[in-house]
C-alpha cells in the first residue's frame, strides 16, 4: 500500500479510538444534567430526605460527604507530604526509600473495597471506633495517601537542586532549607495532589460501606463517632436498594455528586496547569 | 537552653517525624495484609485452602454453608478479559494520537478529558450502566436480563481506559527525541516511525499500562457489583449475570455476622485480592522501570 494512504488510514483509526475514550465522559455528563436537572433546588440541597427518601433533599448525604472528605484529608496531607520530603530530601537512593516507593505503588493498587474491609477490622473492630465518621475518614484517608505522596514528591523534586545548595551555603540547617527555600515553591504541586485526593475520597463508596455508611438516617452527625449517610452510597442506595424513587431524584443526586468531584478535578488541572507555565527557572 | 540548642532539638523531633512518615507507608501495607489474615485466616480452620480456592459452589448462607470461591473468581476473570479486550487496543491507539499526532492545545484538551473521566466515580459510572446499558444490552442479544458479564466489561473497559491511556502516554513521550529523528531521516513517514519505532521502543511502558488497567478492573467494585446482575454461578456466556470477588464482598459484608464463617471468608476473599493486585503492580512497576532507562 502507498505510505500516505496508510498513514493517513492508521491516523483516522487512532483518532477514532481516542474519541471512544474522551466521548463518554460527554456522554455521561449530557445525560445526568438533562435528567438531574429538574430535580435540583433548594429544598433538594438543604433539607432532610423525607418518605422513605422519595422526596425531600440529601442534606445529611453532603455534609456527610464534606465531612468524611475533610476528615481524610487532615489525615493524610500532613502524613504524605512528610513523606514524600522524605523521600526527595532526605533518603536520597538507599534501598529502604526503594521499599518505600514499592509500598506506595501497593497502596495505590489494593483494590477500594479491600480498603473497606481493613478499616473494618482496624477502626471499627480493633480500636472499637464503631461504623463512625473517624473509622470512614482514616480509611479515606490511607487509601488517598499514594496520590498525596506521588504529587507532593513530583512537586518537590521539581525545585531546582540549586534553591537548596544556595540555602545551606548560607548556613541554613536542612529543615530550613526545606521550610523556607522548598517547600513555598512546592506549595501549588502539594495543594493539586491535595484537591485530586479530595475529589478521589469524595467518589468513592467502596471504603466507607462497613465502615461508616448510612442507608438512611434523616438527622445530621452529632460527633466523629456517630454514623453518616454519604453521597456515593446514597445514590448506590436509592438507584438499587429502594424501589419506586422518582427518576429525577436519583439523577439529581448523581449530578450533585458528579459536580463535586469534577469541580475538584478540575480546580486541579487548572491550578496544575497555572503552576507549571508560571515556573521562571 | 540556648535558643540555637532549643533549634536543634526542635529540627532533631522534625526529621524524625519525617522518617516516620515514611515509615508509616510501608507499616500500612503490612497492616493491611495483617489484619486481612488476623480476621480472614479462622476460615482455614474448618475448610481447605484448595476448598475455598477450587471449590465450585459460593452458597455461604446455606446449611452447610459452603465456601468456593471458584465462581467468583471466574466471574472476575471473565468481566476483566471482556475489559480488557475492549480497552488494551482503543487505550493504546488512544495513547499514540493523543502522544505523537495531536497537536498542542488538542493534546491539553485530551488529556484533561481523560483525566476526568477517571474522576468520574464509580457508582455514578455503574448508575449509568445500569440505567442506558443494560437495557441496550438486553434488547440486542434479546436475552432476559439486561445486567450480564458483558455490561460489566463494557463498563469496567471505561474505567480502565483512563489508567492505560495515561500510563502508556507517558511511556510514549519518554521514548528520545533523536529515535524519532534517525527514522525520518532514513525517508520513513510519520505513521511508519510512529508504529515501527516509537511503539516498539514504548512497549515495556505499554506492557505496565495494560498491566496496571487491568489491576484497576479487577479491584473494581461499585459499578461492577451494579452492573453484573450478580449470581454466584460458574458463567457458561459472557451474556450470563456474574457475581465478582469484589462485588461479593461488598454485597454480603452486611449480611455476614461478625467472628463467623461467612464474615471470614469474605476477608479470605480480600486476601486473594490483596495479594492478586500486589503481583500486578509488583510487576507492572518493573516494567516501568524499564522503560525509563
Amino acid at each position: 500500500m502507498n505510505p500516505r494512504l496508510s498513514q493517513k488510514i492508521a491516523f483516522s483509526l487512532l483518532f477514532l479510538a481516542t474519541l471512544l475514550v474522551v466521548l463518554p465522559v460527554v456522554v455521561i455528563l449530557a445525560i445526568i444534567v438533562a435528567k438531574g436537572a429538574s430535580a435540583i433546588s433548594w429544598e433538594f440541597l438543604f433539607s432532610m430526605p423525607r418518605d422513605g427518601m422519595r422526596a425531600g433533599g440529601i442534606l445529611p448525604a453532603i455534609l456527610g460527604t464534606l465531612y468524611l472528605v475533610l476528615g481524610a484529608v487532615l489525615f493524610a496531607v500532613p502524613l504524605g507530604v512528610a513523606a514524600a520530603v522524605y523521600l526527595v530530601e532526605y533518603s536520597g537512593n538507599n534501598r529502604f526509600s526503594r521499599l518505600v516507593k514499592l509500598a506506595i505503588v501497593n497502596l495505590a493498587g489494593v483494590p477500594s473495597v479491600v480498603y473497606g474491609l481493613f478499616g473494618l477490622g482496624i477502626f471499627v473492630i480493633f480500636f472499637r471506633f464503631g461504623a463512625s465518621i473517624l473509622s470512614g475518614a482514616l480509611t479515606l484517608g490511607i487509601m488517598i495517601l499514594p496520590v498525596i505522596i506521588t504529587s507532593s514528591r513530583e512537586a518537590l523534586e521539581s525545585v531546582p537542586r540549586h534553591f537548596r545548595t544556595v540555602s545551606l551555603s548560607l548556613g541554613a540547617s536542612r529543615w530550613q532549607t526545606i521550610r523556607h527555600s522548598v517547600l513555598p515553591h512546592a506549595l501549588p504541586g502539594i495543594m493539586t495532589g491535595m484537591i485530586l485526593g479530595l475529589g478521589r475520597a469524595a467518589g468513592e463508596t467502596a471504603p466507607i460501606l462497613f465502615t461508616v455508611a448510612a442507608f438512611y438516617l434523616p438527622r445530621l452527625p452529632q460527633s466523629v463517632f456517630d454514623q453518616t449517610m454519604a453521597l456515593p452510597y446514597h445514590l448506590y442506595v436509592i438507584s438499587t436498594q429502594v424501589p419506586g424513587i422518582p427518576e429525577n431524584v436519583r439523577y439529581g443526586t448523581a449530578l450533585v455528586l458528579l459536580t463535586l468531584v469534577l469541580l475538584l478535578n478540575l480546580a486541579a488541572i487548572i491550578l496544575r496547569s497555572r503552576f507549571r507555565g508560571k515556573k521562571k527557572w | 537552653m540556648s535558643s540555637k540548642r532549643l533549634r536543634k532539638l526542635k529540627e532533631w523531633w522534625i526529621e524524625k517525624a519525617i522518617l516516620l512518615s515514611g515509615i508509616f507507608s510501608v507499616v500500612f501495607v503490612l497492616l493491611i495484609f495483617l489484619f486481612l489474615l488476623r480476621e480472614g485466616f479462622s476460615l482455614f480452620r474448618g475448610e481447605s485452602v484448595a476448598d475455598f480456592l477450587f471449590g465450585k459452589s459460593w452458597y455461604p448462607i446455606s446449611d452447610p454453608p459452603r465456601f468456593g470461591i471458584l465462581p467468583l473468581i471466574l466471574g472476575s476473570l471473565l468481566v476483566t478479559l471482556g475489559a480488557a479486550a475492549i480497552s488494551v487496543p482503543i487505550g493504546l491507539a488512544a495513547a499514540l494520537f493523543i502522544a505523537e499526532i495531536a497537536p498542542g492545545r488538542l493534546k491539553e484538551g485530551l488529556k484533561a478529558g481523560i483525566e476526568l473521566l477517571a474522576a468520574i466515580p464509580s457508582v455514578v459510572i455503574g448508575f449509568i450502566g445500569m440505567i442506558t446499558l443494560g437495557p441496550w444490552i438486553k434488547n440486542l442479544f434479546h436475552i432476559p436480563t439486561g445486567l450480564t458479564a458483558l455490561t460489566g466489561s463494557v463498563t469496567l473497559a471505561f474505567m480502565a481506559m483512563p489508567t492505560i491511556v495515561s500510563i502508556a502516554e507517558d511511556a510514549i513521550t519518554a521514548v528520545p527525541r533523536q529515535y524519532r529523528e534517525a527514522a525520518v531521516a532514513m525517508g520513513a513517514t510519520k505513521w511508519q516511525t510512529t508504529w515501527r519505532i516509537v511503539a516498539r521502543a514504548a512497549r515495556p511502558g505499554m506492557v505496565a499500562a495494560v498491566m496496571l488497567g487491568i489491576g484497576r478492573v479487577i479491584g473494581e467494585t461499585m459499578a461492577v457489583m451494579m452492573v453484573t446482575g450478580n449470581a454466584a454461578t460458574i458463567p457458561h456466556s459472557i451474556l450470563q449475570p456474574v457475581r465478582t470477588l469484589t462485588a461479593t464482598i461488598a454485597a454480603e459484608m452486611g449480611e455476614s455476622v461478625q467472628g463467623g464463617a461467612h464474615y471470614a471468608a469474605l476477608f479470605a476473599i480480600g486476601i486473594v485480592l490483596f495479594v492478586i493486585t500486589f503481583l500486578i503492580n509488583g510487576v507492572a512497576d518493573l516494567y516501568l522501570h524499564r522503560s525509563r532507562r
